[in-house]
Order: structure tokens, then sequence, then C-alpha cells
């Protein structure tokens, strides 16, 4: 169940060119957390960013009761938290959402990510029980690189593709995904990005007859299931079809933002 | 409650809705209630006009459905709700849990639509009907009866003669005349009037030169509309005997407390619940500590209570 709390930042960090970690003290999320969930987070105290930003959390420290969370600093929001310091405290809804499903049956499993959608799969390794963790990610650029080290440490093997070919393989990620899917088996796929690459993992998956679950993302309000702002098309039944009566929206924040890619349409 | 040796009586009685207190929940920012109990204590509010409800049910527009803009956001949700008979089996039963008033909002597509809603929900155990006649988010239908005074009355007056429920009719901004227009719903046998609904903006996304919102266009809230709301109240307040219900941008008791003075009888906060949960329940104790700190014992010491310079 979600509360309404005040976190205490601990660490403000730029880790490179508009990417920050902000490291948050917090009994409540600490404890209760899942790899997927996100908090929503007031940037202010007023009407400057008047709407809650919703970050995924990226690690966990439930031992000494502190989270990670990594944003790109792209407008007002994000702006006032690149300048928060320590001590600062700050308004928190969370953990909000439905988490990944990493029930133990999956034991050989991997995560995909593409540029800011790789953060909270860095938490998904790190709780994850699998035997076989294998990390995809992919980033537009060498500089755009984050948290390799600590991908490299929570995966069994980690591999990495870069659009502009400045480091790893030149190309998508999602391209090695395939060609890795033709010689091995993965239980789940866990993917987390822009919604373009999403839509081809679900459907490489489905051509591999791969399990695979996405974490969607959407423009949100509330971010706890009222207002119903932050809608997504899925499939009444897995095996429905894009046409009227056999989708509804369903909503990120409360259905989501983790869901079957069977059952999302992507449009 | 008490203040300084007097109690302090908080209810108000809205053309027949008798509330506990002034604060109610604004439609579509509340749903039906479900997701708020993890926060706070709905007993705790006068009453909540629930999401927007259409015969049939609706999915609503296809995202993005918001754009924040300063101080207060677009949305384009569209009246995504389950229809006015899920309504009823599925939500009354969990709201009639707290003793809250249930108001029902309701939008047609077509003034047929409207009746049917009138009927269904006059045989209903809720507590009033407000008339949406406002949302600039739906392509067909309720828009077209809530720009005119003549489209307001015609509305009115047909939605009256199905029911014996309060019936509040929730005012549009976007008109010339709001003085006309509440004339018009008063006229017709609307036992309140309640504004504003949304007032009509859009966002654009410089980078890829398109509007935010897939709408296009979407309803603009929050603290933004304040002064254009407060303003609006007034003259609505001053313009009919019926009683107002203020609402546009409340983010706090003193904000309450503006439309209130401007004529208000009750006030309903929208936006603020998607931001601070608990926002209704904080606007309820900053109104109170305004009364305790005024010596003030009833609502109707302060509505109305406004005095112009000129």
């Amino acid at each position: 169940m979600a509360k309404q709390i005040m976190d205490t930042v601990l660490r403000v960090e730029e880790l490179t060119e508009d990417i920050y970690r902000m490291t948050m003290s917090s009994e409540f999320i600490s404890k209760n957390a899942l790899p997927g969930q996100f908090v929503n987070i007031k940037c202010c105290e007023g009407e400057q960013a008047l709407l809650r930003r919703p970050v995924s959390i990226c690690q966990l420290d439930r031992g000494n009761g502190t989270y990670d969370i990594l944003f790109q600093k792209k407008g007002t929001g994000t702006a006032l938290l690149t300048c928060k310091k320590s001590g600062d405290r700050l308004d928190v809804l969370g953990p909000l959402g439905n988490g990944f499903d990493l029930n133990e049956k999956y034991q050989r499993i991997a995560v995909v990510g593409g540029g800011i959608g790789v953060f909270p799969l860095l938490f998904l390794l790190q709780e994850s029980k699998a035997a076989y963790k294998n990390a995809y990610l992919g980033f537009r650029s060498a500089d755009l690189i984050v948290l390799e080290k600590e991908f490299g440490r929570s995966a069994t093997s980690l591999k990495i593709a870069t659009d502009d070919g400045s480091y790893g393989t030149h190309g998508y990620i999602t391209e090695i995904l395939k060609k890795d899917l033709l010689s091995c088996h993965y239980d789940m796929i866990y993917a987390c990005g822009p919604t373009v690459m999403l839509s081809t993992i679900a459907r490489i998956a489905d051509e591999s007859g791969t399990q695979c679950q996405v974490s969607l993302e959407q423009r949100m309000g509330c971010g706890f299931g009222a207002c119903l702002i932050c809608a997504c098309k899925t499939k009444i039944k897995s095996d429905a079809v894009d046409k009227d009566g056999q989708w509804h929206y369903s909503h990120v924040c409360k259905d989501g933002p983790v869901f079957n890619s069977k059952d999302v349409i992507f449009d | 409650m008490k203040g300084q040796g007097h109690d302090i009586d908080m209810a108000v009685n809205i053309g027949g809705l008798q509330l506990k207190n002034p604060v109610i929940a604004a439609s579509g920012t509340f749903g039906f209630g479900r997701e708020h109990t993890g926060f706070i204590d709905l007993n705790r509010l006068g009453g909540i006009s629930v999401k927007g409800l259409t015969l049939e049910q609706r999915q609503g527009n296809k995202p993005p459905r918001v754009a924040e803009t300063p101080g207060g956001m677009l949305n384009s949700v569209g009246l995504q709700n389950p229809g006015v008979r899920a309504f009823i089996r599925d939500e009354i039963p969990f709201l009639r849990q707290y003793s809250i008033a249930i108001i029902a909002n309701i939008a047609g597509n077509t003034i047929d639509e409207y009746c049917q809603m009138a009927e269904i929900l006059s045989e209903a155990d809720i507590d009033a009907i407000e008339l949406n006649v406002s949302c600039p988010n739906v392509k067909a239908g309720c828009m077209v009866f809530g720009n005119t005074a003549a489209g307001i009355a015609e509305i009115t007056e047909l939605v009256r003669k199905r029911t014996s429920k309060p019936l509040i009719v929730k005012l549009t901004p976007n008109v010339l005349s709001i003085p006309e227009i509440a004339r018009a719903a008063e006229g017709a046998g609307a036992d309140c009037i309640s504004l504003i609904n949304t007032l009509l903006g859009m966002a654009i996304d410089i980078e890829t030169r398109r509007p935010i919102l897939y709408n296009n266009t979407g309803g603009l809230s929050g603290p933004a509309v304040k002064p254009i709301a407060v303003r609006m109240v007034y003259e609505a307040a001053q313009a009919v005997r019926i009683p107002v219900i203020g609402m546009g941008g409340i983010m706090k008791g003193s904000d309450a407390i503006e439309f209130l003075l401007a004529g208000a009888s009750a006030v309903m906060v929208g936006t603020a619940n998607m931001i601070y949960p608990d926002a209704c329940v904080r606007t309820l104790e900053g109104i109170e500590q305004y009364m305790e700190s005024h010596s003030l014992t009833s609502i109707a010491d302060i509505s109305g209570k406004l005095e112009l310079n000129t």
C-alpha cells in the first residue's frame, strides 16, 4: 500500500550529461518497494512544478534503508531535483505500481533496456534469484552509458550496444537479443525503454515463444489510479486484436507499469 | 468542534443537499473514492462528485491525456468511465460505507442520454445529480449545451422533469456571460450551480511541433485558473438566488475561503487531489482554522461576505 511520506535526500550526483542519481533515505520505501515500482515526487513545495514526477526505483538497500532513483534532467521538475542538497526533504508518494513478476520458476532471465529505461532493471537483477541473469542494454552513444559496472556485477553476462557504434556493438540491442534467442532459451524477458523498442521486443519474444514483461511509460497525473490520465491500450483477452470491443484502456500507474507483453497493444 | 467557547457548525444545505461540511471532492480527480481511501478517511469529506458518467461505458481519449502548464495542467481524459449502470451496481455500495454525500456527475452525448441517465439515477441511492454540460474533451455532445443560455435552459429543463433529486448544474467558463448562463440554469429549475469547469487550452511540444495532448486541446485546471474562477463565482452568486458551489484551483483552506467570500456556499477540490491525496482534508482543516481564528460559528458567516472596494 502506497503512502505519502517525507524522504530525506542523502546525495545527488551527475553521472553523465543530464543523467543524475539521487540517493534517498526512506524506511518505508526501502522496506516495501519491489522491482518495477516507482515513486511520484513533488519536486518543489509550490506551483513551479505542479504535478509530481514519476521515477522508477533503480536500486534499493533494504539493510541501510536507502534507495536510488536515476533520472534525466529534462524539464522544470527534474531541474529542481538536480538542485536538491543532502539533508533536504522530499515529498514522495510510493511505492506505486505493480512491479515485475519475479517468480522463482524463472531461472533463466534476460533484462533488456534502452537508454534511461535501463534503471529499474538493475533493481530487478539485484533482487532476482534466477540462476542466469543476462543483461542487454542499448544506448544512443557511449557518453550516455550509465551503471555499466553495476549491471556487470549483478548480471551473469552483460551486452551493450550503441546506435552510433561508439561503444559495444554497433546497432540495436534488440538485434543482439534476437540473435541470441536462436541459440538459447529464456524463461522470461523483462524489458524497459522507449515504446518503439518495447514493441520490437514484444514481437521478438512472441516469435521465439518466450514470455515477456514490459514496463510501460505514459504521462501521469496522480500516479495512484484516481485520475485515469495515464491510459494505455491493452487487450481484454490475450488473444484479442486491436479492434473495437476487444481492447480497453488500462492505466500505467495502477494496472502497470509492468504488463505481459502479449496484452499490450502498441500503436 | 469548539472554537473560543462557541461550537463551529460546518454543515451546509445546498439546494436540498445536506452536507456535514462544505468540502466536496470534484468530479474527475477522485474516481469513485476507492484510490484515496489509502490516504484519507473518506468520512472527513462533505461529499464526493464522482467521475463523470455516461450512459454506456466510455474508453476515453487516446493518450497523452495530460500536459503540465504554468501553475496548472491540461487534461483530455475524455470521460473514461464504466457507465451509469456499472456505477450504480459497483460503486454506490462502496461509497455508502461512508457518511458522505454522493453526487452523480453525468455527461451525455445526446439530449436523450442525459434524460435516460436522469431517470435511471432518480431510482438510485444517490444524494444529488450534477449536470456536466461543459466537458471540453468530448468531440460531440455535452459541449454543445453548456455554451449558451438557451442550451443550458433546455438541458436543465429536460433533466429537471425526470428527477426530484437535488440538481446541480456545472457551468463552463468558456462563455460570454456567466450571469446569463447562471440565470438560465436557475430559471430552468436547477437547485444549485457549480463552477467553474475547465478552461479550454493547448500546449505545444516545440520539438515535435505538435500539441502535447493527443486530443490537441484540453481542459485547464489548477491554481492558474483560480482568479478567473473566483471572479465567475462572484458574478454567478450575484446573479442568482440558488446556492453556488465554487471550484477552480483550490489547493488549501485559504483558497476555499476566497470562494466562500465570493458567494459560494460550498467548494469542490479537484486538481489538488492528484498532487496531495489529502487535499480535501487539508482544505477542510484550513477552513476550520480560519473560522476558529476569526471566531466564526458557521459557514454562513463567510458565504458571500465579500465587500467590494468600489
